[in-house]
Parts: C-alpha cells; structure tokens; sequence
C-alpha cells in the first residue's frame, strides 16, 4: 500500500536528538535551540515547549532538558518566568551574538587544531586567506 | 543520592532503600542504599545476577529484607500495605496473564480491582501499542505481551511504577513504543519510574538518575550527566622518561610507545595542568560512552579497590 505516511508534528519536532551524535544530549539541544535563533526560526518572545513537555517528546531525561533550559538562560538565549514557562529572550543583537559565538568558538577550534599541528600564526593566517578565497570563488 | 536541581520546592522521595540486606544461599544483597526522587525516572544499571530484581521485588513488599528499612510513596512498605500498592504499578517478565483470555478480559479484570482505571487512556494505549481487545494471550508475541502487561500497568494511572527490565527482548519498534510511553508518564511531575536495564544507552537517554549494581551492591549512583562528566580519557604525548605523575583517580593507563591513554574517574579541572606540568602534552580529552564508564566501574569494584 502506498499511502502518505502521516507523522504527528508537535511543537518540538524542530529539535532531533542524534544517538550517532557522541556530544551529551543536553547540548545538543542548546545547539540546536541558538541554531533557530540564530537564523530567526525561533523570533523573540516564542513560547518553547515546558521541560516536561520537550522530554517526553524527544525521549530525553527530565534533567537533561532542565540543564540545556538552564545553560540557554544563562547565556541569555532564553527568559524563564517562575509558572509561566519559557520564552527565547528578547534581546536587542541576540541573533548575531548567537552567530558570533558561533564563530569565535570555530576559530577558537581551528586555531587548537593548528598549534597541535605545529602551524605558526602567519601560516594560520594564510591558510583562512585561502579558504575565503576558496569560497568566494564557489559563491560566483 | 542526593539530586537538588530543583530550585523550585523541597525535594520529595517516591522510594527509598537504606541499608537492605538480604541474604540467600547464594546470593547477598549487600547495605543497599538508594533512592527515587519524585518526578524523575530512575534506571538501574547491572549484570543479569547482580541484584536487580530482588532490589525492586523488596521495593514492592514481595521479599522482605533481612534489615534495612525501605518506603514507597511516603509509607515504610510492608507486604501487608496492600493500599499502598493501589499507587504503585509493578512489571517484571515473569509475570503472567491468564492463556485463554483475552486482552480485554484482563482489562476489566484490572478495571474492577482499580478504581483510578482510565478507560480513555486504556484506549489510547491499545492504540498506540497495536493491540487489539479481542485478542487471546496465548496468541501474543513476547512484544505484544510486554505492551499488554504495560497497558494494564499504566491504564491505573500508579504514582510510582517499578518495571524489571520492560524493554527486554524487544524489537526496536516496539522499545520505541515504550519508551515513548513510559516518558510520556514523566509529563506529570508528580509520577516517578524505576526501572531497570542493561541497554546503558536507552537508561542514559530517558534515566534522570543512574544507579550501578553488581554482586548486589550498589557500586555508583549519579546522574548521567555527572557520570558524563567526572569520568574522561586523555590522550598524551610524552618523552620517553616520563613517568606518569601520581594523581588521584587515574583508573586505567595504557601506553604504545609515547602515546598514553589515561581514564579519569574524578576528572578534576586540574588535571590537564598538572599532566603538562609532568612535561606530557596533551592530544585530546575524550568523554566516555556510559557503558564503557559502567563496565570500568564493575571491573574496578571487582578487582576490590574504593573510589
């Protein structure tokens, strides 16, 4: 039988948790949660689904979501109202300061990779140089 | 174990075991002390023999302890509490239904002896599992009759559910089906799960709290992020005079040439200064998959040595 498969959308089915994805699961929802606020998914003032509610959907442990809920708050990322659930934080240049931390952590990652690998600055610069060059060229 | 991350209010026990001990001819469950706080799901992690059916059996009065106090729900349980049990729903394999009957014959059978029977949410089960009223046990597969035995366990709505091993042998569907059931219970922060297994996966991903048991001790007991997290492998280079520096909790090396593998069971900021101080330079600090953590914790209790 060739039917539509029907599958039931909650209001969380925007977060996937990956098995194959060795990171702890609770950050891995932080991740994902700046991701759609970073690229505006996820506008100010959003209402997120409760800690209950998004771990009975994912299949996650209570603690987990709590933790993510409690790291996204304390990066500013979320407000958290005592009853009242919580809401991505309205925040004058949240999304890009989401998108820079983004960026510096890449770099931060990068530049690690290079030291261990022995790379001087100079080299390190010109190796970026080059990836930008790279891209421009791939966006034309 | 003590898990204070709830801001919120005083945190409430649904099941507490303290000092039990019981022995048998073979067997001896030793000062085991643990305890399920209320709302969360806990999973007890241990080979097949290590204690952890009889642990849940004393929970639910059907053994008694030989010392040590133990409650359920606020109340010190005994075998005679049997309105304590109207609150807690138990599931172990060996349980049977009656071959001849049929699924909905159970039900009512249930229904009758419940009076918090939800026949709504019985419907949405039967639903949700595939199963069908009409159908007789003898007919069931060892999945449908898992989900059955779960469905007459869950339809009562019990505060505290003790389930021995529930996703044994189950096909991957069928696990999915469960699991998604038993967190769908948690949604109700007034509803605690025990439950026990040895697919350490499936327990890190839904448990809030992990207890180990082996040789019927209870040998760590933590959240899955705190075990996550205390618990490393260092990768490190270093001159071939090095000698590893003394440092409390290193578990495990292991060396090829001057490549070293060292794992962690208090894994302390410090730690990566005090291995370059030692003149080792550090590759990479790698976390550790909950059942090569729960396997190193058996082994290490096995070979007699203390955290």
């Amino acid at each position: 039988m060739h039917g539509v498969y029907t599958v039931y959308m909650t209001m969380h089915s925007w977060i996937t948790i990956s098995l194959a994805d060795p990171r702890p699961l609770y950050l891995q929802v932080i991740e994902q949660v700046k991701r759609r606020v970073a690229v505006g998914d996820l506008p100010p003032g959003t209402d997120l689904p409760s800690i209950r509610e998004l771990a009975a959907g994912l299949k996650v442990s209570v603690i987990t979501i709590k933790r993510a809920y409690l790291e996204l708050e304390r990066d500013g990322v979320i407000t958290t109202r005592q009853g009242k659930g919580s809401v991505v934080a309205d925040r004058p240049g949240l999304q890009a300061s989401i998108q820079e931390v983004e960026l510096r952590d890449h770099l931060k990652q990068a530049v690690s990779l290079g030291l261990l690998l022995g790379k001087t600055k100079t080299e390190m610069q010109r190796r970026i140089a080059e990836v930008y060059e790279q891209s421009q060229k791939v966006g034309k | 174990m003590t898990l204070n991350r709830d801001s919120s209010c005083q945190t409430e026990l649904a099941a507490s075991l303290i000092d039990v001990c019981k022995t048998y001819k073979h067997f001896e469950l030793r000062n085991i002390n643990f305890a399920v706080e209320r709302g969360t799901v806990a999973g007890l992690i241990g080979p097949n023999g290590a204690g952890k059916s009889t642990t849940m059996r004393i929970l639910m009065g059907l053994v008694q302890p030989d010392a040590g106090s133990v409650t359920a729900l606020g109340k010190p349980i005994s075998s005679s509490a049997a309105s304590a049990k109207q609150d807690i729903g138990y599931f172990a394999d060996d349980m049977r239904l009656y071959k001849p009957e049929t699924l909905g014959w159970h039900m009512q059978f249930v229904r009758s002896l419940y009076p918090k029977w939800d026949d709504d949410y019985a419907s949405q089960l039967l639903d949700r599992f595939g199963l069908i009223q009409q159908q007789v046990v003898k007919g069931l597969s060892h999945g449908q009759r898992v989900k059955a035995m779960l469905l007459l366990i869950l339809a009562r709505h019990p505060k505290l559910l003790i389930l021995d091993e529930p996703t044994n042998g189950l096909d991957p569907v069928a696990k999915h089906e469960v699991l998604t059931e038993l967190m769908r219970v948690v949604e109700d922060a007034d509803r605690t799960i025990l439950y026990s297994s040895h697919h350490t996966q499936e327990v890190e991903q839904i448990s809030d709290s992990i207890t180990f048991i082996d040789r019927g001790q209870v040998i760590a007991s933590s959240t899955a992020d705190e075990f996550l997290d205390k618990w490393k492998r260092v990768k490190l280079h270093a001159p071939e005079s090095w000698k590893t520096p003394r440092l409390e909790s290193l578990r495990l090396e292991s060396s090829y040439r001057n490549l070293h593998v060292l794992t962690f069971s208090q894994f302390r900021e410090a730690v990566p200064s005090q291995l370059q101080a030692s003149g080792a330079v550090i590759e990479a600090i790698e976390p550790m998959t909950l059942e090569e953590i729960f396997v190193s914790s058996v082994l290490r209790g096995r070979e007699g040595s203390q955290l």
